[in-house]
Protein backbone atom coordinates (compact mmCIF):
# COMPACT_ATOMS: atom_id res chain seq x y z
CA UNK A 1 0.00 0.00 0.00
CA UNK A 2 2.98 2.32 0.40
CA UNK A 3 3.89 2.09 -3.27
CA UNK A 4 2.97 5.26 -5.13
CA UNK A 5 -0.58 5.43 -6.45
CA UNK A 6 0.57 7.29 -9.53
CA UNK A 7 3.64 5.97 -11.34
CA UNK A 8 6.22 7.73 -13.50
CA UNK A 9 4.57 6.77 -16.74
CA UNK A 10 1.23 8.15 -15.55
CA UNK A 11 2.91 11.39 -14.52
CA UNK A 12 4.21 11.75 -18.08
CA UNK A 13 0.72 11.06 -19.46
CA UNK A 14 -0.74 13.83 -17.31
CA UNK A 15 2.00 16.24 -18.35
CA UNK A 16 1.40 15.62 -22.04
CA UNK A 17 -2.37 16.03 -21.48
CA UNK A 18 -1.77 19.41 -19.85
CA UNK A 19 0.38 20.49 -22.75
CA UNK A 20 -2.00 19.31 -25.47
CA UNK A 21 -5.29 20.27 -23.84
CA UNK A 22 -4.35 23.49 -22.14
CA UNK A 23 -0.95 24.59 -23.41
CA UNK A 24 0.59 24.38 -19.94
CA UNK A 25 4.07 22.94 -20.23
CA UNK A 26 5.32 21.25 -17.08
CA UNK A 27 7.71 18.90 -18.87
CA UNK A 28 10.73 20.93 -17.73
CA UNK A 29 9.80 20.62 -14.05
CA UNK A 30 11.85 18.43 -11.70
CA UNK A 31 10.00 15.17 -11.43
CA UNK A 32 10.42 14.16 -7.78
CA UNK A 33 8.60 17.20 -6.45
CA UNK A 34 5.97 17.20 -9.19
CA UNK A 35 5.21 13.53 -8.74
CA UNK A 36 4.96 13.90 -5.00
CA UNK A 37 2.42 16.69 -5.42
CA UNK A 38 0.39 14.78 -7.97
CA UNK A 39 0.24 11.80 -5.63
CA UNK A 40 -0.70 14.11 -2.78
CA UNK A 41 -3.58 15.58 -4.78
CA UNK A 42 -4.70 12.16 -5.96
CA UNK A 43 -4.95 11.01 -2.35
CA UNK A 44 -6.40 14.28 -1.07
CA UNK A 45 -9.23 14.15 -3.61
CA UNK A 46 -9.72 10.42 -3.10
CA UNK A 47 -9.52 9.65 -6.80
CA UNK A 48 -10.97 6.23 -7.55
CA UNK A 49 -8.62 5.35 -10.36
CA UNK A 50 -5.99 6.93 -12.52
CA UNK A 51 -8.43 6.88 -15.44
CA UNK A 52 -10.98 8.89 -13.47
CA UNK A 53 -8.33 11.31 -12.23
CA UNK A 54 -7.04 11.84 -15.75
CA UNK A 55 -10.55 12.27 -17.15
CA UNK A 56 -11.32 15.02 -14.65
CA UNK A 57 -8.10 16.89 -15.37
CA UNK A 58 -8.85 16.74 -19.10
CA UNK A 59 -12.57 17.47 -19.09
CA UNK A 60 -13.46 19.47 -16.01
CA UNK A 61 -12.01 22.96 -16.32
CA UNK A 62 -12.60 23.78 -12.65
CA UNK A 63 -10.71 20.66 -11.69
CA UNK A 64 -7.94 21.51 -14.11
CA UNK A 65 -7.52 24.84 -12.30
CA UNK A 66 -7.33 23.05 -9.01
CA UNK A 67 -4.84 20.59 -10.43
CA UNK A 68 -2.42 23.30 -11.60
CA UNK A 69 -2.77 25.18 -8.34
CA UNK A 70 -2.08 22.07 -6.30
CA UNK A 71 0.84 20.63 -8.22
CA UNK A 72 2.73 23.92 -8.09
CA UNK A 73 4.10 25.04 -4.76
CA UNK A 74 2.50 28.22 -3.45
CA UNK A 75 4.02 28.39 0.01
CA UNK A 76 5.52 31.79 0.78
CA UNK A 77 5.84 34.27 3.64
CA UNK A 78 6.50 37.95 4.32
CA UNK A 79 10.13 38.97 4.68
CA UNK A 80 11.30 35.39 4.29
CA UNK A 81 15.10 35.32 4.75
CA UNK A 82 15.31 38.63 6.63
CA UNK A 83 18.97 39.06 5.70
CA UNK A 84 17.96 39.19 2.05
CA UNK A 85 15.40 41.92 2.68
CA UNK A 86 17.96 43.79 4.74
CA UNK A 87 20.28 43.88 1.73
CA UNK A 88 17.40 45.06 -0.46
CA UNK A 89 16.70 47.84 2.02
CA UNK A 90 20.27 48.91 2.65
CA UNK A 91 22.02 48.33 -0.67
CA UNK A 92 19.85 47.53 -3.68
CA UNK A 93 16.85 49.81 -3.37
CA UNK A 94 18.82 52.92 -2.30
CA UNK A 95 20.90 52.47 -5.50
CA UNK A 96 17.74 52.19 -7.57
CA UNK A 97 16.35 55.18 -5.69
CA UNK A 98 18.60 57.45 -7.75
CA UNK A 99 16.56 56.56 -10.87
CA UNK A 100 13.54 58.66 -11.80
CA UNK A 101 11.36 55.56 -11.91
CA UNK A 102 11.80 52.03 -10.52
CA UNK A 103 10.34 49.00 -12.27
CA UNK A 104 10.43 45.71 -10.36
CA UNK A 105 9.40 42.27 -11.57
CA UNK A 106 8.51 39.70 -8.95
CA UNK A 107 8.25 36.45 -10.90
CA UNK A 108 6.36 33.57 -9.29
CA UNK A 109 4.76 35.82 -6.68
CA UNK A 110 2.23 33.22 -5.50
CA UNK A 111 -0.18 34.72 -2.94
CA UNK A 112 1.68 38.02 -2.81
CA UNK A 113 3.42 38.07 0.60
CA UNK A 114 6.74 39.15 -0.96
CA UNK A 115 5.11 41.82 -3.11
CA UNK A 116 3.66 43.50 -0.02
CA UNK A 117 7.00 43.09 1.80
CA UNK A 118 8.80 44.94 -1.00
CA UNK A 119 6.11 47.57 -1.05
CA UNK A 120 6.62 48.18 2.68
CA UNK A 121 10.37 48.63 2.27
CA UNK A 122 9.86 50.99 -0.70
CA UNK A 123 7.42 53.04 1.33
CA UNK A 124 9.82 53.33 4.24
CA UNK A 125 12.60 54.41 1.88
CA UNK A 126 10.22 56.99 0.48
CA UNK A 127 10.44 55.40 -2.99
CA UNK A 128 7.04 53.82 -3.33
CA UNK A 129 5.52 56.78 -5.14
CA UNK A 130 7.92 56.32 -8.07
CA UNK A 131 7.97 52.52 -8.13
CA UNK A 132 5.94 49.88 -9.88
CA UNK A 133 5.98 46.20 -8.91
CA UNK A 134 4.87 43.71 -11.57
CA UNK A 135 3.98 40.61 -9.59
CA UNK A 136 3.32 37.60 -11.82
CA UNK A 137 2.39 33.97 -11.43
CA UNK A 138 1.04 31.28 -13.69
CA UNK A 139 -1.92 30.57 -11.37
CA UNK A 140 -4.82 33.02 -11.73
CA UNK A 141 -6.30 31.88 -8.42
CA UNK A 142 -3.27 32.74 -6.28
CA UNK A 143 -3.17 36.15 -7.97
CA UNK A 144 -6.77 36.79 -6.97
CA UNK A 145 -5.82 36.06 -3.40
CA UNK A 146 -2.71 38.23 -3.68
CA UNK A 147 -4.76 41.17 -4.93
CA UNK A 148 -6.92 41.05 -1.80
CA UNK A 149 -3.91 41.65 0.41
CA UNK A 150 -5.33 39.57 3.23
CA UNK A 151 -3.18 37.10 5.11
CA UNK A 152 -3.76 34.93 8.15
CA UNK A 153 -3.62 36.98 11.33
CA UNK A 154 -1.90 34.09 13.08
CA UNK A 155 1.15 34.62 10.85
CA UNK A 156 1.67 38.22 11.86
CA UNK A 157 3.85 37.51 14.87
CA UNK A 158 6.33 35.64 12.69
CA UNK A 159 6.15 38.24 9.92
CA UNK A 160 6.70 41.03 12.41
CA UNK A 161 9.81 39.27 13.72
CA UNK A 162 11.05 38.79 10.15
CA UNK A 163 10.38 42.46 9.42
CA UNK A 164 12.42 43.59 12.42
CA UNK A 165 15.26 41.19 11.56
CA UNK A 166 15.19 42.66 8.05
CA UNK A 167 15.94 46.12 9.42
CA UNK A 168 12.38 47.37 9.82
CA UNK A 169 11.96 49.95 12.57
CA UNK A 170 8.31 50.93 12.30
CA UNK A 171 5.38 49.29 14.04
CA UNK A 172 4.60 46.40 11.69
CA UNK A 173 1.01 46.15 12.92
CA UNK A 174 0.49 49.67 11.58
CA UNK A 175 0.45 48.24 8.04
CA UNK A 176 -2.68 46.15 8.42
CA UNK A 177 -6.01 46.09 10.12
CA UNK A 178 -7.22 42.96 11.83
CA UNK A 179 -10.46 41.57 10.51
CA UNK A 180 -11.52 38.38 12.29
CA UNK A 181 -8.78 35.88 11.49
CA UNK A 182 -7.31 37.98 8.68
CA UNK A 183 -4.89 40.86 8.44
CA UNK A 184 -5.87 43.24 5.67
CA UNK A 185 -2.91 45.21 4.37
CA UNK A 186 -3.22 48.90 3.56
CA UNK A 187 -4.55 49.81 0.16
CA UNK A 188 -1.63 52.21 -0.23
CA UNK A 189 0.78 49.25 -0.38
CA UNK A 190 -1.34 47.52 -2.97
CA UNK A 191 -1.65 50.52 -5.28
CA UNK A 192 1.82 50.17 -6.77
CA UNK A 193 1.57 46.44 -7.43
CA UNK A 194 0.25 45.06 -10.70
CA UNK A 195 -0.75 41.43 -10.35
CA UNK A 196 -0.93 39.54 -13.61
CA UNK A 197 -0.51 36.05 -15.04
CA UNK A 198 2.76 35.16 -16.68
CA UNK A 199 4.12 31.70 -17.35
CA UNK A 200 7.91 31.59 -17.15
CA UNK A 201 7.95 28.49 -19.33
CA UNK A 202 6.05 29.87 -22.31
CA UNK A 203 5.59 33.64 -22.02
CA UNK A 204 8.07 36.23 -23.25
CA UNK A 205 9.72 39.26 -21.83
CA UNK A 206 7.17 42.06 -21.39
CA UNK A 207 9.17 45.01 -20.09
CA UNK A 208 12.56 46.19 -18.89
CA UNK A 209 13.25 46.22 -15.19
CA UNK A 210 15.88 47.42 -12.77
CA UNK A 211 15.20 44.64 -10.32
CA UNK A 212 13.91 41.12 -10.92
CA UNK A 213 13.14 38.83 -8.01
CA UNK A 214 12.42 35.16 -8.50
CA UNK A 215 13.02 33.27 -5.30
CA UNK A 216 12.44 29.57 -4.86
CA UNK A 217 10.94 29.05 -8.29
CA UNK A 218 13.95 27.79 -10.24
CA UNK A 219 14.42 24.90 -7.80
CA UNK A 220 11.37 23.29 -9.40
CA UNK A 221 12.83 23.45 -12.92
CA UNK A 222 15.37 21.22 -14.62
CA UNK A 223 18.67 22.76 -15.74
CA UNK A 224 17.55 23.47 -19.32
CA UNK A 225 14.43 25.26 -18.19
CA UNK A 226 16.40 27.12 -15.52
CA UNK A 227 18.74 28.38 -18.22
CA UNK A 228 15.87 29.44 -20.48
CA UNK A 229 14.26 31.37 -17.65
CA UNK A 230 17.55 33.02 -16.71
CA UNK A 231 17.91 34.12 -20.36
CA UNK A 232 14.42 35.57 -20.13
CA UNK A 233 15.40 37.50 -17.01
CA UNK A 234 18.59 38.68 -18.68
CA UNK A 235 16.57 40.01 -21.64
CA UNK A 236 14.24 41.76 -19.22
CA UNK A 237 16.88 43.39 -17.05
CA UNK A 238 18.48 46.76 -17.73
CA UNK A 239 22.22 47.21 -17.49
CA UNK A 240 23.24 47.68 -13.86
CA UNK A 241 19.95 46.09 -12.80
CA UNK A 242 19.73 43.44 -10.11
CA UNK A 243 18.60 39.83 -10.20
CA UNK A 244 17.63 38.16 -6.91
CA UNK A 245 17.18 34.40 -6.47
CA UNK A 246 16.42 32.09 -3.54
CA UNK A 247 19.06 31.05 -1.00
CA UNK A 248 19.71 27.73 -2.71
CA UNK A 249 19.59 29.01 -6.29
CA UNK A 250 22.40 30.27 -8.52
CA UNK A 251 23.21 31.58 -12.00
CA UNK A 252 26.61 29.84 -11.92
CA UNK A 253 25.55 27.12 -14.36
CA UNK A 254 23.99 29.49 -16.88
CA UNK A 255 25.74 31.22 -19.80
CA UNK A 256 24.41 34.58 -18.57
CA UNK A 257 26.69 34.45 -15.52
CA UNK A 258 29.55 36.11 -17.44
CA UNK A 259 27.60 39.36 -17.50
CA UNK A 260 26.84 39.39 -13.79
CA UNK A 261 28.66 40.19 -10.60
CA UNK A 262 27.41 38.77 -7.35
CA UNK A 263 26.85 40.87 -4.23
CA UNK A 264 28.87 39.34 -1.38
CA UNK A 265 26.98 36.98 0.93
CA UNK A 266 23.72 37.27 -1.00
CA UNK A 267 21.96 35.56 -3.89
CA UNK A 268 21.76 38.90 -5.69
CA UNK A 269 23.60 39.57 -8.93
CA UNK A 270 24.17 42.85 -10.73
CA UNK A 271 24.25 43.03 -14.50
CA UNK A 272 27.55 44.71 -15.25
CA UNK A 273 27.96 44.44 -19.02
CA UNK B 1 22.61 -7.66 2.49
CA UNK B 2 22.43 -6.12 -0.97
CA UNK B 3 24.89 -3.58 -2.19
CA UNK B 4 24.36 -0.20 -0.54
CA UNK B 5 24.20 2.75 -2.94
CA UNK B 6 23.00 5.28 -0.38
CA UNK B 7 22.75 5.50 3.39
CA UNK B 8 20.27 8.02 4.73
CA UNK B 9 20.05 9.13 8.34
CA UNK B 10 16.98 10.87 9.72
CA UNK B 11 16.78 12.32 13.20
CA UNK B 12 15.30 14.96 15.42
CA UNK B 13 15.71 15.86 19.09
CA UNK B 14 18.70 14.01 20.51
CA UNK B 15 20.12 12.90 17.17
CA UNK B 16 22.97 15.40 16.83
CA UNK B 17 24.89 13.81 19.70
CA UNK B 18 24.63 10.46 17.96
CA UNK B 19 26.03 11.90 14.73
CA UNK B 20 28.91 13.54 16.59
CA UNK B 21 29.82 10.20 18.13
CA UNK B 22 29.39 8.15 14.96
CA UNK B 23 30.97 10.30 12.25
CA UNK B 24 34.58 10.15 13.52
CA UNK B 25 34.49 6.39 13.21
CA UNK B 26 33.20 6.18 9.64
CA UNK B 27 35.82 4.84 7.29
CA UNK B 28 37.52 7.27 4.94
CA UNK B 29 36.99 5.12 1.82
CA UNK B 30 33.22 4.96 2.17
CA UNK B 31 31.86 3.40 -1.06
CA UNK B 32 28.45 5.15 -0.89
CA UNK B 33 27.08 8.58 0.08
CA UNK B 34 25.56 9.41 3.47
CA UNK B 35 22.62 11.79 3.39
CA UNK B 36 21.58 13.41 6.66
CA UNK B 37 18.17 14.91 7.32
CA UNK B 38 17.81 16.31 10.80
CA UNK B 39 15.30 18.75 12.13
CA UNK B 40 16.80 22.06 13.10
CA UNK B 41 15.80 25.62 13.55
CA UNK B 42 15.64 27.73 10.42
CA UNK B 43 18.42 30.26 10.21
CA UNK B 44 21.24 28.24 11.77
CA UNK B 45 22.24 27.61 8.20
CA UNK B 46 25.96 27.09 7.85
CA UNK B 47 26.63 25.83 11.35
CA UNK B 48 25.71 22.18 10.99
CA UNK B 49 27.99 21.29 8.04
CA UNK B 50 30.90 22.99 9.80
CA UNK B 51 30.19 21.19 13.02
CA UNK B 52 29.95 17.76 11.39
CA UNK B 53 32.87 18.48 9.09
CA UNK B 54 35.12 18.89 12.11
CA UNK B 55 34.42 15.27 13.06
CA UNK B 56 35.37 13.48 9.86
CA UNK B 57 37.83 13.47 6.98
CA UNK B 58 35.00 12.82 4.53
CA UNK B 59 33.64 15.74 2.55
CA UNK B 60 30.63 17.25 4.34
CA UNK B 61 28.40 19.65 2.44
CA UNK B 62 24.90 20.98 2.23
CA UNK B 63 22.98 19.31 -0.58
CA UNK B 64 22.54 21.59 -3.60
CA UNK B 65 19.64 21.30 -6.00
CA UNK B 66 20.41 19.27 -9.17
CA UNK B 67 23.63 18.05 -7.59
CA UNK B 68 24.78 14.55 -8.54
CA UNK B 69 24.98 12.36 -5.44
CA UNK B 70 28.42 10.75 -5.22
CA UNK B 71 30.01 8.13 -3.00
CA UNK B 72 32.22 9.10 -0.10
CA UNK B 73 30.41 12.36 0.54
CA UNK B 74 28.20 13.35 3.46
CA UNK B 75 25.29 15.53 2.38
CA UNK B 76 23.15 17.54 4.76
CA UNK B 77 19.62 18.66 3.99
CA UNK B 78 19.56 22.47 4.01
CA UNK B 79 17.34 24.07 6.61
CA UNK B 80 13.82 25.06 5.61
CA UNK B 81 13.70 23.02 2.38
CA UNK B 82 12.54 19.48 1.75
CA UNK B 83 15.27 17.38 0.21
CA UNK B 84 14.13 15.04 -2.57
CA UNK B 85 16.00 12.46 -4.59
CA UNK B 86 15.34 12.21 -8.31
CA UNK B 87 15.34 8.93 -10.23
CA UNK B 88 18.69 9.91 -11.79
CA UNK B 89 20.13 10.21 -8.28
CA UNK B 90 20.41 13.95 -8.13
CA UNK B 91 18.98 16.17 -5.42
CA UNK B 92 15.95 18.43 -5.73
CA UNK B 93 14.83 20.99 -3.20
CA UNK B 94 11.26 21.90 -2.50
CA UNK B 95 9.72 24.64 -0.38
CA UNK B 96 6.28 23.09 -0.08
CA UNK B 97 4.19 22.78 3.08
CA UNK B 98 5.80 21.35 6.19
CA UNK B 99 5.28 17.64 6.72
CA UNK B 100 4.96 16.44 10.33
CA UNK B 101 5.52 20.09 11.30
CA UNK B 102 8.96 19.78 9.74
CA UNK B 103 10.88 21.10 6.77
CA UNK B 104 13.06 19.30 5.89
CA UNK B 105 10.88 16.28 6.60
CA UNK B 106 12.55 12.91 6.91
CA UNK B 107 9.53 11.22 5.28
CA UNK B 108 9.99 13.21 2.07
CA UNK B 109 13.64 12.24 1.63
CA UNK B 110 13.08 8.59 2.59
CA UNK B 111 10.07 8.27 0.27
CA UNK B 112 11.70 9.76 -2.80
CA UNK B 113 14.98 7.91 -2.18
CA UNK B 114 13.08 4.63 -1.77
CA UNK B 115 12.13 4.57 -5.42
CA UNK B 116 15.43 5.95 -6.73
CA UNK B 117 17.59 3.40 -4.87
CA UNK B 118 15.13 0.53 -4.32
CA UNK B 119 16.91 -2.48 -2.73
CA UNK B 120 20.22 -0.63 -2.59
CA UNK B 121 19.06 1.84 0.05
CA UNK B 122 19.56 1.71 3.80
CA UNK B 123 17.76 4.23 6.01
CA UNK B 124 18.47 4.83 9.68
CA UNK B 125 16.07 6.63 11.99
CA UNK B 126 17.53 8.14 15.17
CA UNK B 127 16.26 9.75 18.34
CA UNK B 128 13.37 12.21 18.06
CA UNK B 129 10.13 13.42 19.52
CA UNK B 130 7.75 13.10 16.57
CA UNK B 131 6.84 10.40 14.10
CA UNK B 132 8.55 11.92 11.05
CA UNK B 133 10.37 9.20 9.15
CA UNK B 134 8.01 6.36 10.01
CA UNK B 135 5.94 6.59 6.82
CA UNK B 136 9.15 7.02 4.90
CA UNK B 137 10.57 3.80 6.31
CA UNK B 138 7.40 2.00 5.21
CA UNK B 139 7.95 3.21 1.68
CA UNK B 140 11.61 2.18 1.84
CA UNK B 141 10.51 -1.32 2.80
CA UNK B 142 7.89 -1.41 0.05
CA UNK B 143 10.68 -0.79 -2.48
CA UNK B 144 12.84 -3.51 -0.89
CA UNK B 145 15.23 -1.16 0.91
CA UNK B 146 16.42 -1.68 4.47
CA UNK B 147 14.99 0.03 7.57
CA UNK B 148 17.27 0.47 10.56
CA UNK B 149 16.59 2.31 13.82
CA UNK B 150 18.48 3.49 16.83
CA UNK B 151 17.66 1.32 19.84
CA UNK B 152 14.92 3.35 21.58
CA UNK B 153 16.52 2.48 24.94
CA UNK B 154 19.70 4.26 23.86
CA UNK B 155 17.89 7.28 22.41
CA UNK B 156 17.69 10.60 24.24
CA UNK B 157 14.10 10.81 22.97
CA UNK B 158 12.74 7.36 22.24
CA UNK B 159 9.47 8.30 20.55
CA UNK B 160 10.64 8.37 16.93
CA UNK B 161 12.44 5.01 16.79
CA UNK B 162 9.70 3.52 18.97
CA UNK B 163 7.03 4.56 16.49
CA UNK B 164 9.07 3.06 13.67
CA UNK B 165 9.45 -0.18 15.60
CA UNK B 166 5.73 -0.28 16.18
CA UNK B 167 4.65 0.34 12.58
CA UNK B 168 7.45 -0.90 10.35
CA UNK B 169 9.20 -4.20 9.92
CA UNK B 170 12.68 -3.18 11.08
CA UNK B 171 15.77 -4.94 9.75
CA UNK B 172 18.22 -3.89 12.43
CA UNK B 173 18.09 -2.12 15.79
CA UNK B 174 21.39 -0.48 16.69
CA UNK B 175 22.85 0.88 19.88
CA UNK B 176 24.85 4.10 19.42
CA UNK B 177 28.19 2.33 19.77
CA UNK B 178 27.26 -0.11 16.99
CA UNK B 179 26.13 2.40 14.36
CA UNK B 180 29.57 3.18 12.91
CA UNK B 181 30.53 -0.46 12.58
CA UNK B 182 27.23 -1.24 10.90
CA UNK B 183 27.85 1.49 8.33
CA UNK B 184 31.48 0.52 7.81
CA UNK B 185 30.54 -3.07 6.98
CA UNK B 186 28.05 -2.11 4.27
CA UNK B 187 29.27 -2.50 0.71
Amino acid sequence: MELPVVNDEQVEILLSDLLEQYGYDFTGYSRASLKRRIIRLYSLDKALSFAEFRYKVNNDSAYFKRFVEQITVNVTEMFRDPQFFKTLRETVLPKLGTYPFIRIWLAGCSTGEEAYSISIVLKELNLLHKSLIYATDLNPSVLEKAAQGMFALGQMKQYSENYIAAGGTMDFSGYYSANYSLAKFDEELRRKIIFSTHNLVSDHSFNEFQLILCRNVLIYFDRDLQNNVLELFDESLEDLGYLALGTKETIDFSPINKKYKRLPANKIWRKVS
Amino acid sequence: MNRCDAFIIGGSAGSLDVLLKVLPEIRADLPFPIIIVIHRKHGADSLLPDLLSSRTTLIVKEADEKEQIVAGTIYIAPSDYHLLIEMDRTFSLDYSEKVNYSRPAIDVTFQTAAEAYKDKLVCLLLSGSNADGVKGLKTVKAWAGKAVIQDPDSAQVAYMPEQAKKHVEIDRILRIEDVAEFINLLR
